[in-house]
């Protein structure tokens, strides 16, 4: 058995690195990783330090920015635009009716459509949002939960017709029920239910689509409804194991699936806390896809994740400060040792934000990546005292939760997080913290600068932010009543017929059947319709 | 309708789709722990639950805790939908709602409007003070 940094040095020789120049900016020389021969190394199991040995020597994180708003048309122009000014990934932002799977000209989309994201109704709109640029070169994720199966199947549909097939595609499906019930609440079915449409995604892709990242386990979305960091840590690694059990369940190999789940984890403002929040998820990561699930490739054992700054963080006043906490932020993410990043701009407090406020965030993640040097040495900050404390302590922390949920759970992490959903326990312990928080910052023990101090200059005008008109709503439901005028409608009834029919055998994968219909421009709230008269509808009860 | 500021009744709640339910869930708290009874009928409701709600419960003050933009389409159709009851709660808004839109709110029937980084003293003020001038 080799030591750890000659484990490390293997699999570094075995990596290609970027030709470039690994030194200070004074000239002094870098190692790629710095350590004791018998310490922790990245790529070498249980990737505290980093899921690969070269990290950013390889390649630097994917700079995606998430975009949409508007129809189809509009956000197509800043995917492009993205693309232009270097952006490497697209990231898909859809509107409320579409997450929520409601059709644009639902009477509830009123006031919605293409407000936060973008309108998706029909294949035709996932057409114009992809037109003119190769899915097959570059890789899209897209948030969606509920009905993250049919906008799928629709992404599918559309590469296909556009010449490029499902196994070349490259991508994340959010697909992450669990934390929607917990934190996000964006959710249209059942639990149990929305569970079946996580299994055939992921059963689906194994599969057909090897490029493809089934579930981006999020706990951002958590951690932004008010949770604290080990909190974030705790449910989302917990939410990961679930899906975990799920598709063992259905029958899949372990090291069939879990190479392709990703995680997707919150940059708050508190620097070094992120750092080791990433470096124990990590950690622990490893250690139960090892020894609780029998991983037995590297790959189902290396946790991947991508960061989005806080956009809870982020101040009304003073907008312009923002950019200074995004950039700590994104800090963290990359010191964390992120796989991809999304920066949030200045004027989010306020709305969507504007090209000009997207690009210097975008510009914001170059001069980590491209100017500071912090790329060249993985894990900077390991055998930090300090660092190295703080991650064994979100990992207690984190382990103390799991245990409740395993306890929740009779054994099963996958029952533990449904119960705790059934419970409220999840969500009563977020709006728990949430509050907590509040109150110390109510009571002075937090500093928002510009908020609560230091509050000259808040009386300037407020910045221009985007404005999106309801003509965009009108423009999005007539172009629905277009497509439904010139679409065959025996077709699109023929294949919501199947889709009912499959929805009541569980076994039946219900992919197959929701690519067809998309191929029959049935719409997304056609389809989630069909399915809930299935599968029935979620109301959370409401608590304070 | 009650002006007794101890002992004030406020529904908050969620209109249209947004999920986001952490500021109103701590509003909720924070009024509650000043002394206001608070009443929460959850998400995805629309004007006209709401404001059905408002009138069953006799309310002092509707509060709308809106982070998805729809806030110009959707808050004066809650206040619109209140006065179509011959009543006249007083609506306040809370969340992501740029100045530029404040005027038109205003002039929309809305009583007060709450940006981000509202505090609670702020808040609490503003419902009081909501609840006073309905009571005019």
């Amino acid at each position: 058995m080799t030591n750890p940094r000659e484990q490390w040095q293997k699999a570094f020789d075995a990596s290609k690195v970027r030709d470039e120049q690994y030194q200070t900016m004074s000239g002094i020389p870098l190692e790629p990783v710095y350590g004791p021969e018998d310490g922790d190394f990245p790529g070498v199991y249980p990737y505290t330090r980093g899921p690969y040995a070269s990290m950013y020597r390889s390649k630097l994180w994917t700079m995606r920015m998430f975009a949409g708003f508007g129809t189809a048309i509009d956000t197509n122009q800043r995917f492009k635009e993205i693309l232009k000014s270097g952006g490497d990934g697209l990231s898909t932002a859809f509107d409320m009716p579409t997450l929520l799977g409601l059709d644009s000209d639902d009477p509830m989309s009123l006031g919605e459509v293409g407000r936060c994201g973008v309108a998706i109704d029909t294949l035709a709109d996932m057409s114009d949002l992809f037109s003119d640029i190769d899915l097959g070169s570059i890789t899209t994720s897209m948030t969606i939960n509920s009905p993250a199966a049919v906008l799928l199947a629709m992404f599918v549909a559309q590469a296909e017709n556009a010449g490029v097939p499902r196994a070349k595609l490259g991508g994340t499906l959010q697909n992450d029920i669990l934390k929607e019930y917990q934190a996000q609440k964006e959710f249209v079915f059942p639990p149990r239910q929305s569970m079946r449409l996580v299994r055939d995604t992921v059963a689906f892709t194994a599969a057909e689509m090897p490029r493809w990242n089934s579930i981006s386990i999020s706990g951002y979305h958590i951690r932004e409804a008010g949770s604290t960091a080990a909190e974030e840590l705790a449910f989302t690694l917990a939410n990961g194991f679930a899906y975990v059990e799920l598709a063992r369940q259905a029958g899949l190999p372990v090291d069939a699936f879990a190479p392709r789940l990703s995680f997707f984890f919150n940059a708050h403002i508190d620097f070094f806390e992120e750092i080791a929040k990433y470096r124990a998820a990590r950690r622990i990561w490893a250690r139960w896809m090892k020894e609780r699930y029998g991983a037995t490739t590297e790959r189902s054992m290396q946790l991947r994740f991508h960061t989005q700054t806080a956009g809870v963080s982020l101040t009304a006043q003073q907008p312009e400060v923002n950019i200074v906490r995004t950039a700590i932020e994104a800090l963290a993410g990359v010191l964390g040792g992120t796989q991809s990043l999304h920066t949030n701009s200045m004027d989010e407090a306020l709305a969507l934000p504007t090209e000009r406020s997207a690009r210097i965030a975008l510009r914001t993640q170059q001069v980590i990546g491209y100017e500071t040097n912090v790329t060249h040495v993985a894990d900077p900050l390991g055998g930090s005292y300090f660092v190295e404390a703080l991650t064994d302590e979100m990992e207690s922390r984190a382990e103390e939760i799991f245990a409740k949920i395993d306890e929740m759970g009779h054994g099963s992490m996958l029952e533990g997080c449904i119960v705790g959903i059934d419970e409220n326990w999840f969500q009563g312990r977020i709006a728990d913290s949430a509050y907590d928080l509040e109150r110390a910052f109510n009571r002075g023990e937090r500093t928002i600068v510009g908020v609560s101090k230091f509050l000259e200059g808040n009386e300037e005008d407020q910045m221009d932010t985007l404005k999106i008109t309801n003509a965009d709503e009108k423009k999005q439901r007539e172009r629905l009543s277009s497509v439904k005028q010139d679409r065959n409608e025996a077709a699109v009834q023929d294949a919501l017929d199947r889709l009912a029919k499959d929805a009541v055998d569980t076994e039946v994968n219900l992919m197959p059947a929701l690519i067809d219909a998309s191929n029959a421009y049935a719409t997304v709230g056609e389809m989630m319709n069909t399915m809930a008269g299935v599968f029935g509808r979620h109301v959370e009860v409401p608590t304070i | 309708m009650n002006t007794d500021n101890t002992s004030l009744r406020v529904l908050v709640a969620k209109v249209g789709l947004d999920g986001h339910d952490r500021g109103v869930k701590v509003v909720a708290r924070l009024l509650r722990d000043a002394g206001i009874e608070v009443i929460y009928t959850g998400l995805f409701q629309t004007p006209e639950t709401v404001a059905a709600a408002a009138v069953d419960e006799d309310v002092d003050v509707v509060g709308l805790s809106m982070l998805s933009g729809a806030h110009m389409t959707l808050a004066p159709l809650v206040v619109a939908a209140i006065r179509a009851r011959g009543v006249d709660i007083p609506v306040v808004i809370g969340g992501i709602v740029p100045n530029s839109d404040v005027a038109e709110l205003k002039a929309a029937g809305i009583a007060e409007i709450l940006g981000p980084g509202a505090p609670a003293d702020e808040v609490v003020a503003a419902v009081r003070r909501a609840a006073a001038n309905a009571a005019v």
